[in-house]
């Protein structure tokens, strides 16, 4: 008999990859204070006449699209890491901005149209009191909690179903377009307590400060900038971590995932949750910098909007969807200004345009080109 | 106006044997206190004849002036006697008859009353539907004599109810008790109305027994017609569903291609049907009532055209990629969208209905099929009928089947599946043209016409199943029929939003939806 001598096997795994580089770091850093301390600067203490003065349309457009760059980092979450096509981003957006605008209508008091303590449109339609849905709409601290719950809750329970079944593919994202025009009908019928057609609108204050104030705005507007960085450096942590490599396993062959001993529903079920929320607090920022929420904001072309974004910065890179979100909304504003019947011919372009030329979008392209430079030396 | 008073010449013709009119019952009609006049022109419809009828009408189009205490006819600035019928100048002093509402009121009754007894079946359906609410028993021996002389089986069924109707005003209690009778028979929403009335007037015992006892014969067979009226307009949903999930089935179904421009392929079909129908109102306005027909071949290329165009300039590439293609053919549909803004404008556009598909067949009383909706039902069994022997039957069909199951396969067979991708997108894209031209006829033709069916039209693929017809029709006449009864039970937007949630619960059951194909794919 002979005897076998048995090595056992190590196991090398990569070393986990630093949250970002020292040149990310400096990027981000440098973002930080381009944001919280330049632009308020620009904006308050440079006089309007100057040069240097940033004006109050521009800082609003930018907290604006800062807003939507975080429903596209969300989506990439989902779409780009996990391979799972949302079209109903746009529903969790809104219930953030609703849980929000609770709160706001409940702050304007007394001073609304019919001087009642109820919201004008609950007059109108002669209410008595307010609906139980509305019972912690008085509370700041409720508020902030319910921004993050509503969407997380109706997320998981969606998502769970959802998962468990093995939906998957462009049928998931039929269901979920499915869900943002159903949750749209609702929201639209004045029976379901969220204004109707009409929405909220019209604040007055938030934490019992006056909304209009310039310096209000700056507060949301850094509030904004930090939110979204901080987003930003939490998806980098979720998708270097062990749970974001298997996200990336399951959206490239999940079977294969399944076969190897996990189970990918947890994983997508977290992940969708998460990406939920994170649109729900994008919604909360929105409303009171823009005045306004309504149905419209849960139409399905709203949600396939987020996901155009997204693709146009280029997919599970983290920083493209943020690119993405700047570049078409800028072009929209641009666009819908000068050349209003052109518009929804760019978006068109820009959606065929990117899915057949830029699968990588702006930034692989980028990528691209600094790969070709370095082969040219 | 002067079709009302050709109508009225044309009732004339009736009444040949009927007295005349006097000179003192004019005078009475048209001039004095309103009380006074009313029971003159009562009177008067009881022994009408002609002339009666053209100074009626002419009264009630206030066509009737006062010349030196006389009433006239005005007809084409000269005075008309109504009596002697001499033609004389109408002099400036001449006085407007005035007619209050109770007046005017008064007047329609009378005409259609004595319209009963017109040549017209048309102008005597109308007459009865007039009629019908505000009888009594004055008109009785009229109806009567209406009802002797009807042949047609339609109005004399009218005609009884409108004679039970008067009978129940009788102070005669066996005639009330014959009304309440008669009145079980029918099956109109306004004998409902009508009997609920009486029963709360009516003091015997024994004649409101049979009152409640004919209330509720016609409310149980009016609940019928309710119940088949919300199966049919299921029915009519479920086939226009059908006509645009059929599209959608073979593009989504059999190539696997997300389309999300579909409802915009489904606008373009439409706004071909509203071409063609400028085209025959300019060209050929004699046969308008064709369009229709020339306008469905023209749908379909229109959109099939364009449908090929898509495959071949976008969707080839994106084979493979559903989510992709998804999100391409989303920036298709909005493109098209504003296309068709910028060519025909924002607004919706009329599209007609021809003449033979307009007004209905009725089943029972409160229950009629419109011809559009049952043109479109048999339409779209037509176009599921067609597809399916294409798709089970012709040499195109069974290339799309070859290169659907095994696409190297098929190729290596001599197949050019590239080419039958096109075919097939087209054939797809062109039902949907077919079914724009289909929903032009029932609703509103403009830019959004697509977005409005996207969603619905998915659900019908996803129940159905992908990869075969069968599924699609059970799915598209079963959310079509349940939409249509939970909205008559909840509402629309709810009846919506239940039928959305019960979509999302069944596929927890059936992922793959009603028919599954078979196959041991772990990824299926």
């Amino acid at each position: 008999m002979s005897t076998t001598t048995t090595t056992t096997p190590t196991l090398i795994l990569p070393s986990r990859a630093p949250l970002l580089t020292r040149t990310g770091w400096g990027a981000w850093l440098a973002a930080l204070i381009v944001l919280c301390a330049l632009v308020p600067v620009l904006n308050l203490a440079v006089p309007a006449g100057s040069v240097f003065h940033l004006s109050d349309f521009a800082v609003a457009l930018v907290a604006k699209i800062m807003c939507y760059a975080i429903c596209a980092l969300a989506m990439d979450l989902i779409w780009g890491y996990t391979g799972i096509l949302s079209l109903g981003h746009g529903l969790f957006f809104a219930l953030g901005g609703y849980a929000m605008g609770m709160y706001l209508m409940r702050q304007i008091g007394t001073d609304g149209n019919y001087k009642s303590n109820l919201p004008d449109f609950m007059v109108f339609l002669d209410w008595k009191e307010l609906p139980w849905h509305w019972t912690l709409s008085d509370s700041f601290i409720a508020t902030l909690f319910l921004v993050v719950a509503v969407p997380g809750l109706v997320a998981f329970v969606f998502g769970y179903f959802a998962f468990r079944s093995r939906i998957k593919g462009v049928y998931f994202s039929i269901i979920t377009q499915a869900m943002t025009f159903a949750a749209m009908l609702l929201f639209f019928r004045n029976e379901t307590g969220f204004g109707g057609n009409n929405g909220f609108t019209d604040f007055k204050r938030i934490l019992s400060i006056p909304i209009a104030t310039p310096s209000m705005r700056m507060t949301l507007f850094v509030m904004t900038s930090v939110t979204l960085l901080l987003f930003f450096l939490l998806g980098r942590w979720l998708v270097n971590a062990k749970f974001g490599r298997v996200l990336q396993a399951v959206r490239d062959a999940e079977t294969r995932v399944m076969f190897s001993g996990y189970n990918p529903i947890g994983y997508k079920l977290t992940i969708w949750t998460i990406s939920a929320m994170m649109c729900g607090v994008a919604g909360a920022l929105y409303v009171p910098q823009v005045g306004i929420i309504n149905p419209s904001e849960m139409s399905p072309a709203n949600s396939i909007e987020i996901a155009i974004w997204a693709a146009v910065g280029g997919r599970a890179t983290l920083i493209g969807p943020i690119v993405g979100a700047f570049i078409v909304n800028g072009a929209k504003s641009w666009l819908t200004v000068t050349y209003p019947e052109f518009w929804l011919y760019f978006l068109g372009a820009l959606f065929i345009g990117v899915t057949r030329y830029l699968p990588d979008g702006v930034v692989g392209l980028f990528k691209k080109l600094k790969g070709l430079k370095g082969v040219a030396k | 106006m002067s079709i009302r008073i050709f109508l009225a010449l044309a009732i004339c013709f009736v009444f040949g044997n009927a007295h005349a009119l006097t000179p003192g019952q004019a005078k009475a009609i048209a001039i004095g206190e309103g009380d006074a006049r009313i029971e003159a022109l009562r009177a008067a419809v009881a022994g009408a004849d002609d002339k009666t009828v053209t100074f009626i009408q002419a009264l009630s189009d206030d066509a009737v002036k006062v010349v030196a205490g006389n009433p006239v006819i005005v007809k084409d600035d000269k005075a008309v006697d109504p009596v002697s019928g001499t033609e004389t100048a109408l002099p400036d002093s001449a006085e407007d008859v005035m007619n209050n509402n109770r007046m005017r009121g008064e007047l329609d009754t009378a005409l259609a009353s004595l319209k009963l007894l017109s040549t017209d079946p048309a102008v005597r359906l109308d007459a009865v539907k007039t009629l019908q609410g505000e009888v009594d028993e004055s008109k009785l021996p009229l109806i009567d004599k209406a009802f002797a002389q009807e042949t047609v089986p339609d109005i004399k069924d009218r005609l009884g109810l409108l004679r039970a109707a008067a009978l129940l005003t009788s102070s005669d209690k066996t005639k009330r008790l014959e009304a309440a009778k008669l009145l079980a028979e029918s099956s109109q929403a306004v004998t409902k109305t009508l009997l609920i009335e009486r029963l709360t007037m009516e003091a015997d015992v024994q004649v409101k027994a049979a009152l409640q006892f004919s209330l509720s014969q016609v409310e149980s067979r009016l609940a019928w017609g309710d119940r088949l009226g919300a199966i049919f307009s299921g029915i009519s949903l479920g086939s226009i569903l059908l006509l645009v999930a059929l599209g959608l089935a073979i593009t989504y179904g059999l190539m696997g291609v997300i389309n999300m421009a579909h409802g915009e392929l489904m606008m373009i079909g439409a706004y071909a049907t509203y071409v063609v129908q400028g085209l025959f109102q300019k060209y050929a306005p004699g046969a308008f009532d064709w369009y229709l027909v020339a306008s469905v071949p023209v749908a379909f290329l229109a959109s099939a055209l364009v449908g090929a165009a898509l495959e071949r300039g976008v969707i080839r590439f994106l084979y493979g990629r559903p989510l992709e293609t998804l999100l391409a053919t989303w920036g298709i549909s909005l493109m098209l969208m504003q296309a068709v803004r910028s060519l025909f404008g924002a607004q919706n556009v009329g599209v007609e209905n021809p003449s033979w598909m307009s007004g209905g067949v009725q089943v029972l009383g409160n229950l009629s099929l419109p011809y559009n909706r049952l043109v479109i039902v048999g339409f779209a069994l037509a176009v599921l009928g067609g597809v399916a022997f294409l798709i089970s039957k012709t040499r195109l069909g069974l290339f799309v089947r070859g290169v659907t199951q095994n696409r190297p396969i098929a190729s290596c067979m001599g197949v050019n599946t590239a080419r039958i991708d096109t075919y097939a997108f087209a054939l797809g894209s062109g039902i949907a043209g077919l079914a724009g031209c289909a929903l032009s006829q029932v609703g509103n033709v403009g830019p959004d016409l697509g977005q409005g069916y996207i969603v619905d039209s998915f659900m019908v693929v996803v129940l159905g199943g992908v990869g075969q017809l069968a599924g699609t029709v059970y799915a598209a006449l079963g959310l079509g029929v349940l939409n249509k009864f939970l909205e008559g039970w909840t509402g629309a937007v709810l009846a919506k939003i239940a039928v959305l949630v019960f979509i999302i619960i069944f596929i927890q059951k059936r992922p793959q939806g009603i028919f599954a194909m078979k196959g041991r794919s772990a990824e299926a």
